[in-house]
């Protein structure tokens, strides 16, 4: 029994990967088979001039962005406070409302004031953020619950900012950052996943962040007996979800040209937490997998772009979704599993007998 | 715990729990929260109407948070109660519509069944997810909620509005208490009337507060909540008590879609839509803790119809518009969650007092 559980766990490096790589390698081989056309990529002329490349591959990876970045912070607060923050739609809009803010105080749209804009978004995403995060750290608040705030008022907190329903934004600047740049023919989101992908590694890297989230994330008890302060760790990782979310919502605030309080980033949360989930991360905190959860976010936009593809109806998309999340959670669930490794270990036995 | 305790060696019984404190401070805030409506909103809220009008309009919301306050109380949430509303008030309108059974009865105790049933059918399929395969119940009910969303819309994206005859009939039967009503100018006596769906609201309510606190069930979800690796020592089926906890929940979503239905006949895909959060609202607000183990329905029914004076107040005064409606039910939630959190906090340090004054002695 013991030798089984140890072998079990020596898997777990991969294993948490081994769920959503096949998901995605199924979702991928459906779509070959179904339409061996679905992955073409082909180098068309957009309404401004340039040359963009289009194709299923790109608009997935494209329309995806939002939601990776969500959940590369959302993986982060997940491990350090063990629940999830539901108001990351709510703080998004509420960021990409101060981007369009700032930007009509300004005479004209030049790269200063979006630059301006966008630090200004940032710092207000990430004192929202903060005070998510004192709730949780400090009052010991369920993220959840502490979250649910912001939750049910947080739209309603951007439609008082900017003062009116869908405030539009115009400027070749703003659709370079939410559609393409001239010259270059990939999607500039893709590249503002890169850009906080990297940066997050990078931290990972040279910081000891990493190590100490997970640590706080086990037993947070332990942590503070080991001189780590939880209540810093868990602020901080939800001062990094508060610039990713940022970030989100200009990239969303860009693809739109405007800021619609009411669809802007609209049920992204659920998303996010599943996109975490998908990527084998435990939702009760301890260690985690970036590269999970953003496999997880593709995986999700993937299976909405095959739906969609499938000339399913936008509305009914959410029914066949549900069953492959389903499958997908039974399949990583700890029961299944040993139940699966039990009947290999067996089957592998009688084969060595005979 | 049990170290505690010994420390601190025989002591007085704590007049009040955790839960009765938070549940009667909730209470509190109701009564004054109301009786400053009296005061200064007048008018309609001088008239039991009024009362009887929050439990009309909100009957589904307070069974749905009663549901969530069980699952709550042993540990799991439930988010896919909204979903499920939504779903059998759409499916329920069809069959009514389309069934063309003659007797007027039996098609809508037929549909009552079928409301039930939808609910069963989510609340066992979540329940077995969440107790056997030990699924996150956050996942499960999400992923609940999406079916049951995806479902609604793929049954009908337009909206349905019931025909059936014996049916709008029966959604008009009120209980009618004159002693209870007021004279109108012209010298009428206006009797105050409550529907049928906020009694089956009212019956849920006393129904559930006893199964929590003296049925063997109720017990034990009390027991899996606040300690799960105890009750398991203890003897308690984990498992079953987990799995039921999921199937009453669902079956009192199912009702909560009926009971919708009998208030606003008519289907639509965005029926109930958020609903599941406001229920969450109002269990927190009455004093349950997500964490488990600690919870009161009779708070939980408190802390619905706190909601729903703030939205009757805000409907009543110039303010009148959704956003502030939800920037007030946003504050008076971290009100009541700051709330509890100082209160839970100073009782540990009180009791951290206590156990130090002890070991000194």
């Amino acid at each position: 029994m013991s030798a089984k559980k140890i072998q079990i766990r020596r898997g777990g490096g991969l294993g948490q990967l081994l769920i959503p790589l096949v998901a995605l390698a199924i979702l991928l081989l459906f779509n070959l088979i179904r339409d061996p056309g679905f992955y073409s990529i082909g180098v068309a002329v957009n309404n401004s001039g340039n040359r963009v490349l289009t194709g299923n591959v790109i608009s997935i990876i494209d329309s995806a962005s939002e939601l990776a970045i969500i959940a590369l912070g959302m993986t982060l607060v997940t491990a350090a406070c063990g629940g999830q923050d539901i108001s990351v739609g709510a703080v998004g809009t509420i960021a990409g409302s101060i981007f369009v803010k700032v930007l009509k105080a300004f005479p004209s749209i030049n790269l200063g004031a979006v630059l301006a804009a966008m630090l200004a978004c940032c710092l207000v995403a990430v004192l929202f953020n903060l005070f998510n995060g004192a709730l949780v750290s400090v009052f010991r608040i369920q993220p959840m619950i502490a979250t649910l705030i912001l939750f049910s008022c947080g739209r309603s907190i951007a439609y008082w900012i900017v003062g009116s329903a869908t405030p539009q934004i115009d400027s070749p600047i703003i659709s370079a950052m939410g559609m393409t740049i001239p010259g270059i023919p990939i999607p500039t989101p893709i590249f503002g996943v890169i850009l906080v992908g990297l940066l997050l590694a990078l931290i990972f890297r040279f910081t000891t962040l990493r190590l100490y989230t997970e640590s706080v994330g086990v037993n947070q008890g332990a942590a503070r007996l080991n001189g780590i302060n939880p209540v810093v760790i868990k602020l901080l990782s939800f001062v990094i979800l508060g610039v990713c979310v940022a970030v989100a919502g200009v990239i969303g605030t860009c693809r739109m040209g405007q800021v619609s309080h009411k669809t802007l980033l609209i049920d992204i949360e659920m998303d996010a937490i599943l996109a975490v989930a998908i990527g084998g991360n435990n939702l009760g905190g301890g260690r985690f997998r970036i590269s999970g959860s953003i496999l997880g976010a593709y995986i999700i936009q993937m299976l909405t772009t095959t739906l969609l593809a499938m000339r399913v109806d936008p509305v009914n998309i959410k029914a066949y979704k549900a069953v492959v999340i389903i499958i997908i959670v039974m399949a990583g669930s700890p029961v299944v599993k040993s139940r699966l490794t039990a009947l290999w270990s067996r089957a592998r036995l009688s084969r060595g007998v005979n | 715990m049990a170290a505690k305790k010994r420390a601190s060696g025989p002591r007085r019984r704590e007049p009040v729990t955790d839960s009765q404190l938070l549940m009667t401070i909730t209470i509190g805030i109701f009564l004054a929260m109301y009786a400053l409506a009296m005061i200064f909103m007048g008018g309609g809220f001088l008239r039991t109407q009024q009362f009887f009008d929050l439990l009309n309009d909100n009957a589904a919301l307070i069974i749905i948070s009663c549901s969530l306050t069980i699952v709550m109380i042993g540990g799991g949430i439930n988010i896919s109660v909204g979903g499920v509303i939504g779903l059998t008030v759409m499916a329920c309108a069809l069959f009514l519509n389309e069934s063309g059974i003659a007797s007027g009865g039996l098609c809508i105790f037929l549909t009552f069944l079928l409301a039930l049933g939808i609910g069963l059918a989510f609340g066992v399929l979540q329940g077995f997810l969440i107790s056997h395969l030990e699924i996150q119940p956050f996942i499960v009910t999400l992923a609940g909620m999406f079916l049951a969303r995806g479902l609604t819309t793929i049954l009908s994206v337009n909206p349905v509005k019931v025909a059936h005859e014996d049916f709008l009939s029966l959604v008009k039967v009120k209980a009618s208490f004159p002693w209870l009503g007021y004279t109108a100018k012209n010298g009428n006596l206006i009797p105050a009337k409550l529907e049928i769906g906020a009694i089956v609201a009212l019956a849920v309510v006393v129904l559930v507060y006893l199964m929590l606190r003296y049925a063997r069930l109720g017990r034990h979800i009390y027991a899996i909540g606040g300690n799960q690796q105890s009750a398991l020592m203890l003897g308690i089926n984990v498992k079953r008590t987990r799995f039921m906890s999921y199937l009453i929940s669902g079956l009192l979503s199912g009702l909560a879609g009926f009971v919708f239905l009998m208030h606003k006949p008519a289907g639509n895909a965005s029926v109930a839509m958020r609903s599941e959060m406001d229920a969450i609202a109002a269990s927190i607000i009455g004093g349950t803790l997500l964490t488990g183990g600690v919870g009161n329905v009779i708070g939980t029914f408190f802390g619905a119809m706190i909601l729903a004076t703030i939205q009757k107040i805000i409907a009543l005064s110039p303010l009148n518009e959704s956003w502030w409606q939800e920037m007030a039910n946003g504050a008076m939630l971290g009100l009541f969650i700051m709330l509890q959190s100082v209160i839970l906090g100073n009782r540990g340090k009180r009791k951290k007092a206590d156990v130090q004054i002890v070991r000194r002695e």
